[in-house]
Parts: structure tokens; C-alpha cells; sequence
């Protein structure tokens, strides 16, 4: 057995461990959905980084830092800063109205069963899209990283499918809580320690460390070129509509954080409106932290391990672990891998439960039976068996597509969606009066429909590929595309507002705009919040 | 009620599915049934609503969280409209090797640090407002 494959090993086996003491807590629906709102503030702030650093942000950042510098360490920018967002506008309203999801905030005054309706098929849709690409992510990597293994693609993607099912399907929010928890520490102990390291490369020395990031060398088509990794302009250039697609891409981490429901539904995890708030503030320290640390990783791998060797020992994800390697050989590799591979698990496991917790309260329960469970217990069965599902649909479909696919565009999707469909309507739910079924219903609709119909046009998925791009590479629509941008955020969010507002003045909802005195009130002082359970 | 009664039969023992039994899971209880925290509006939520305590939370938040939201947004967007269109003056070598353009992109960072930081301390504020009104709430002393 490998290191690597050891450390897997590890933290499979503690984190099963959990899941086992998860199992007897997790019986009643608030346990299974809301770890019985009991989890502290720092603890759901530390869980809240784990749900939302993906390995997009540990392994990919990190490459894109490797091999285009400054454009690199931009693009991390917006993923704290989205946080504001959260924090100042819908983590605490969320928490006072709602219960389980977030339709429950937009079902309060409006009518529960068209609004629950599509807020569910939005919540599953941003949930699924994101945990595809995911898998095929997870997939691709652990054949990596795990190459001496001889772990086959599907073999990882069946392993990290079947974990995240035994997580949520018996362990509840409590074992998804503290898978997530434990991934958050390591991660931030990893990525601590590496930057250490690059730190003492330089010889503790802030100011070598940025000379030689200043003049970093690779070849460029065959060509020895050095370049000036703190200045911008090596991907996003005025020919690619560079900032306007950053602005694009600002736009739906901004808007779309704030909308993600894997994200929000932590908030109900927490005892109240004032825990929830610290523990925003909590996963602002980690994520920010992390995320200026990126500078040391991606430009660390860029100057010590150089984008050539990266680029022929498996590509720009693989930065942060070669540079582990360089630093400090093969057990802190396969401390690093192992860590990616947590950092998978985790984000899986938090997207499984909040599409299954939004299909059986929102879909199941609020839509086809008219808001009653019919026998005691029902709801919480329906959401394992919904994260059954979900898990093996989510293995079926990464293995039909395959490890070379391009899925990079599903992550921009799932903003995209957040930010265009989820966020207006609960924006405008809980801070105007005239709002009314059919603007949330329209508004949901608009966002969902805009965010996938530019994304079908855009780069991402209609481009003319040079002849010899062949397979999962090559773009799906041979034609050059039509929406020039690679994020729809900067159209879809004006959109989705828009769609909102018109439908409220399509129709008037005297119920609606009587109940916004309660809804306003609730979720301003937290009268008759949700309370914590007992076990 | 009298004995002889018609309706109650000779059997005193309650009628399954009768208004006083338990209630049948997924329906509602009778009213009387409820416990406090079952009975849906003890809260005038209009007269709340309308309340001078109330309405000065609800100034107070604005207040801060509006500025907070504009003042951020603006000062992200800035940098990829800087970094698109200014990348010269985003080139300056300001502090040894680092450029304007990597300071700036730090910056945001902490900028979003001391928001949370003023919003954790005005909040604190809020949550005695709010107090306030839930207080007013519960002794009836809304005004």
C-alpha cells in the first residue's frame, strides 16, 4: 500500500467512525436535516468553509496561480468576498424564517405548493450540476494522485459516490457537519504547512519570494519565455473579453454564494439568528485565510516546481501536490492527495443532503401531499432514499462521461444558477411587500432557463474545435458561439430580477402582501424562530 | 349535560376518533388542544410591524447594511475593471518586486474582514433592539 492510499485509508475509516455515532442521533427530521440545530457557532463556521472549498479551490486555484499568475490569484479574490453577501443579507433572515430549506422562506407568504415546486427543481438542479463535476473532478484526481495504485477512474468515482451516500444516508446533517469539519482542519493544516515550507524555500524571506515571482521562466508554444507573474493579462486578456468576463464571473460568486443551497441550508444547523452570524464570520477567517495562502501555493509551484514539469506530470490541478512533493517528498505528497480527496468527500456529502432534504420537504412532502407527512417519520425516509438516488445517478452519469470531460463549465453553472434564479426571489421575498407567487415563480423560472440557455451558448459549449480534438475535449456544438462570455452571471442576474418583478405586476396576492408584516418581523427580531431540539 | 342525553351512550368510555381523543397524526388538533407553542397567532404581527421599535430596528439595519453592501460591491468590481482597463498604473511597483495590482487584490481581503468586523459590532446592537421587541411583544406593551 502506498502512503497515499494510506492516508485515504485513514480518514475513511475516522470519518465512518462518525458516521456510525451520527446514525443513533439522526432519527427525527430536525436531527436528520438540521443536526437538531445544535452545532456551534465556530464549529458550523469551519463546516461552512468545508462545504465550500472544493477541490476546484484547493487543487485548481492553486493551478491556475502555477500557470497564469496574477489572473490566477484574482480569480480567488471573489470567493471571499461573496461572503458579505451572506453575511449581511441572508444568513440571519434565513435562519429566524425558515426550517429546513430555502423555499421555507419564500413558501411563508406566498403560495407553498408552485413556489415550493420550482425552488426545488432550481435547488436540485444547482446541486446536481455541481456534484457531477465534482465526481468527474474526484475521479480524474484520485486516478492521479493514486497512480501507483492502480485505481482505475470508475473505481474512484464509485468509492467517493458510495462514501457520500453512507454519510447522509445514515449519519444525517450531524455526520455530513463533521465529515465536513474534519476536512475544513486538514485543509487548512495542509495548506499552512505547505506555504511554510515555500516560505522556507526562500529563506523566510517575503522579499525573495516575490523577486522570484517576478521572473518566472517556462516555454510558450517551444519557446523559453520569462514572464512576470504579478502582472496581469496572462489568461484574461481584451481579446477573450477578459475583464468583462471576470466582471461575469464577480457577479455570480457575489450574487450566487448567497443562493447556494448547500450553503444556506447550514445556517438552519445553528440554534439561532446570532450563531448563525458568527459562524459566517468564522468561515470568513478560514476562507479568506485560505485563499490568500493560494499565493503561496500557486506561486510557489510556479517558481520551485515550474510550469513545464507540472504540465507533463498531469497538468495544472496537479500543482499543489508536486509542490508538496518538491518540498518534502512522498509522505507529505500523499498527506496532500489525501487531503483532496477529504476535501471531495465533504463537498459531495453537503450537496447530497440538501438536494434530498429540498426533494422531501420541499417536493415530496410541501407539493405532492399538501404539506403532511402521511405516517410519522415519512419525510426523513424519503430524503434517504432521495440521497440514494442522487448519489447513484451522480456515479452513473460521471462514469458515462468520463474523466477527460470538460465539466469546468457545470461549477459556472451552478453559480450562475444560484446567483440568477435563487437570490432574486429570496431577496425580494423578504424585503418587498408587493412580491407574489407568480414573480417567484417566474423569477425562479427566468433565472434557471436564462443561466442554462447562455451557457449552452457560450465557449463553454459552442465553439469550432481544430481538427484532432477528438473525445470528451472536444465542445459539444461545433459552431462558434453565439454569447461571447464563458459566465452568463453579468445577463442571467439582471434577468432573473427582472423576470421576478414583472410577474409580481402580472398579478395581485392580497395573502402575500398581508402575511409580509409576519415574514418581515419574524425575520428581523426572530420571533418564533425554529428552536434547538433535545436528542 | 343531562344524562339522558341521546347523544352520549351508556358506555362512557370516549369515542376513537372523537374531538377530545388524540389527534390523528398529519391533522390539526382542536383548538383547545394546543399547547402555547402550537397556538398559530398569539402575535399581532401588524400592530408589530407598525411599532415605533419595530421601525427603528428596521432603520437602524438599513442604515448600516445598505453603505455596507454598495461600499463593497464597488470596491470588488473595481479591481477587474482596473485590472481591464488601468493595467498600466495596475503595474506599478509599489513595494519592492509587489505591484498595485497584487496589493489591491489583497486589500479585498481585509476589506471584507472589517466589514464583518463592524457588522458583528453593530449587530450586537441590533439583536438588543430586536430583544426590545420581542419583549414588547410578549408584555403586550406594543406601541
Amino acid at each position: 500500500m502506498t502512503p497515499a492510499l494510506g492516508m485515504f485509508v485513514l480518514f475513511v475509516l475516522i470519518t465512518l467512525a462518525i458516521t456510525y455515532w451520527a446514525a443513533r442521533k439522526s432519527q427525527s427530521a430536525a436531527a436528520f436535516f438540521t443536526a437538531s440545530r445544535r452545532i456551534t457557532g465556530w464549529q458550523n463556521g469551519v463546516a461552512v468553509a468545508g462545504d465550500y472549498m472544493s477541490a476546484a479551490s484547493f487543487l485548481g486555484i492553486a493551478g491556475l496561480i502555477a500557470f497564469f499568475g496574477y489572473d490566477g490569484f484574482m480569480f480567488s479574490v471573489g470567493w471571499l468576498v461573496a461572503y458579505l453577501t451572506v453575511l449581511l443579507v441572508v444568513a440571519e433572515p434565513l435562519r429566524n424564517a425558515g426550517k429546513y430549506t430555502m423555499a421555507d422562506v419564500l413558501a411563508y407568504r406566498l403560495n407553498p405548493r408552485p413556489v415550493r415546486a420550482v425552488a426545488a427543481l432550481s435547488t436540485i438542479t444547482v446541486s446536481t450540476f455541481y456534484m457531477i463535476a465534482q465526481m468527474v473532478g474526484a475521479g480524474a484526481l484520485v486516478t492521479l494522485l493514486l497512480g501507483s495504485s492502480h485505481v482505475s477512474y470508475e473505481l474512484a468515482v464509485i468509492g467517493v459516490g458510495v462514501l457520500m451516500i453512507i454519510y447522509v444516508v445514515f449519519g444525517g446533517m450531524l455526520a455530513t457537519t463533521w465529515v465536513q469539519i474534519i476536512k475544513a482542519i486538514l485543509l487548512m493544516a495542509g495548506t499552512i504547512l505547505l506555504s511554510l515550507l515555500v516560505l522556507a524555500h526562500f529563506g523566510w524571506s517575503l522579499a525573495s519570494f516575490f523577486d522570484a515571482v517576478t521572473r518566472v521562466t517556462y516555454h510558450d508554444k517551444g519557446v523559453l519565455v520569462t514572464k512576470n507573474f504579478l502582472e496581469p493579462g496572462l489568461r484574461y486578456t481584451a481579446a477573450n473579453h477578459g475583464a468583462l468576463d471576470l466582471i461575469s464571473l464577480g457577479m455570480a460568486l457575489v450574487f450566487g454564494t448567497a443562493g447556494l443551497p448547500h450553503i444556506l441550508v447550514r445556517f438552519y444547523t445553528v440554534p439561532d439568528a446570532k450563531t448563525a452570524r458568527i459562524s459566517v464570520v468564522w468561515a470568513m477567517v478560514l476562507i479568506g485565510s485560505f485563499y490568500i495562502m493560494t499565493t503561496f501555493l500557486g506561486f510557489g509551484a510556479a517558481t520551485i516546481v515550474g510550469r513545464d514539469q507540472i504540465a507533463i506530470s498531469g497538468g495544472n490541478n496537479m500543482s499543489a501536490p508536486l509542490l508538496a512533493q518538491a518540498l518534502a517528498g512522498d509522505i507529505f505528497f500523499a498527506f496532500i492527495a489525501a487531503i483532496a480527496f477529504a476535501t471531495i468527500l465533504a463537498v459531495v456529502a453537503g450537496l447530497t443532503i440538501s438536494a434530498s432534504t429540498s426533494f422531501a420537504h420541499d417536493f415530496y412532502t410541501a407539493v405532492i401531499h399538501k404539506g403532511t407527512e402521511r405516517r410519522p417519520g415519512e419525510e426523513v425516509r424519503v430524503a434517504r432514499v432521495t440521497a440514494f438516488v442522487v448519489g447513484a445517478v451522480a456515479i452513473g452519469i460521471a462514469i458515462l462521461l468520463g474523466k477527460d470531460a470538460n465539466v469546468a463549465f457545470l461549477v459556472a453553472l451552478a453559480f450562475a444558477v444560484a446567483a440568477s434564479a435563487n437570490l432574486p426571489v429570496i431577496v425580494l421575498s423578504l424585503f418587498w411587500k408587493r412580491f407574489n407567487t407568480t414573480g417567484a415563480v417566474l423569477g425562479l423560472a427566468t433565472g434557471l432557463i436564462a443561466s442554462l440557455a447562455l451557457i449552452i451558448i457560450s465557449p463553454s459549449i459552442m465553439k469550432v474545435d481544430p481538427p484532432g480534438v477528438i473525445g470528451a475535449a472536444r465542445h459539444l456544438i461545433q459552431h462558434p458561439p453565439i454569447f461571447p462570455l464563458e459566465n452568463p452571471g453579468i445577463l442571467s442576474i439582471p434577468l432573473g430580477f427582472l423576470g421576478a418583478i414583472l410577474g409580481t405586476f402580472l398579478s395581485r396576492e392580497p395573502r402575500a402582501e398581508a402575511r409580509f408584516a409576519e415574514l418581515s418581523v419574524r425575520a428581523n427580531t426572530g420571533l418564533g424562530a425554529e428552536k434547538a431540539t433535545t436528542e | 349535560m343531562a344524562l339522558d342525553d341521546p347523544k352520549i351512550p351508556q358506555d362512557p368510555t370516549p369515542i376513537v376518533g372523537a374531538a377530545t381523543d388524540i389527534a390523528p397524526l398529519g391533522g390539526s388538533k382542536p383548538p383547545h388542544e394546543r399547547t402555547a407553542d402550537e397556538e398559530p397567532d398569539v402575535v399581532d404581527w401588524e400592530r408589530l410591524a407598525a411599532s415605533d421599535r419595530f421601525r427603528s430596528l428596521l432603520k437602524a439595519k438599513r442604515r448600516f447594511i445598505v453603505p455596507a453592501m454598495i461600499f463593497f460591491v464597488v470596491y470588488y468590481f473595481a479591481l477587474p475593471v482596473l485590472i481591464g482597463h488601468a493595467r498600466p498604473f495596475m503595474e506599478k511597483r509599489v513595494l519592492g518586486p509587489v505591484n498595485l495590482a497584487y496589493l489591491f487584490a489583497l486589500s479585498q481581503f481585509f476589506m471584507a474582514w472589517v466589514i464583518a468586523a463592524l457588522y458583528v459590532r453593530a449587530a450586537a446592537r441590533f439583536d438588543k433592539m430586536a430583544a426590545d421587541v420581542i419583549k414588547s411583544a410578549d408584555d403586550g406593551s406594543v406601541s
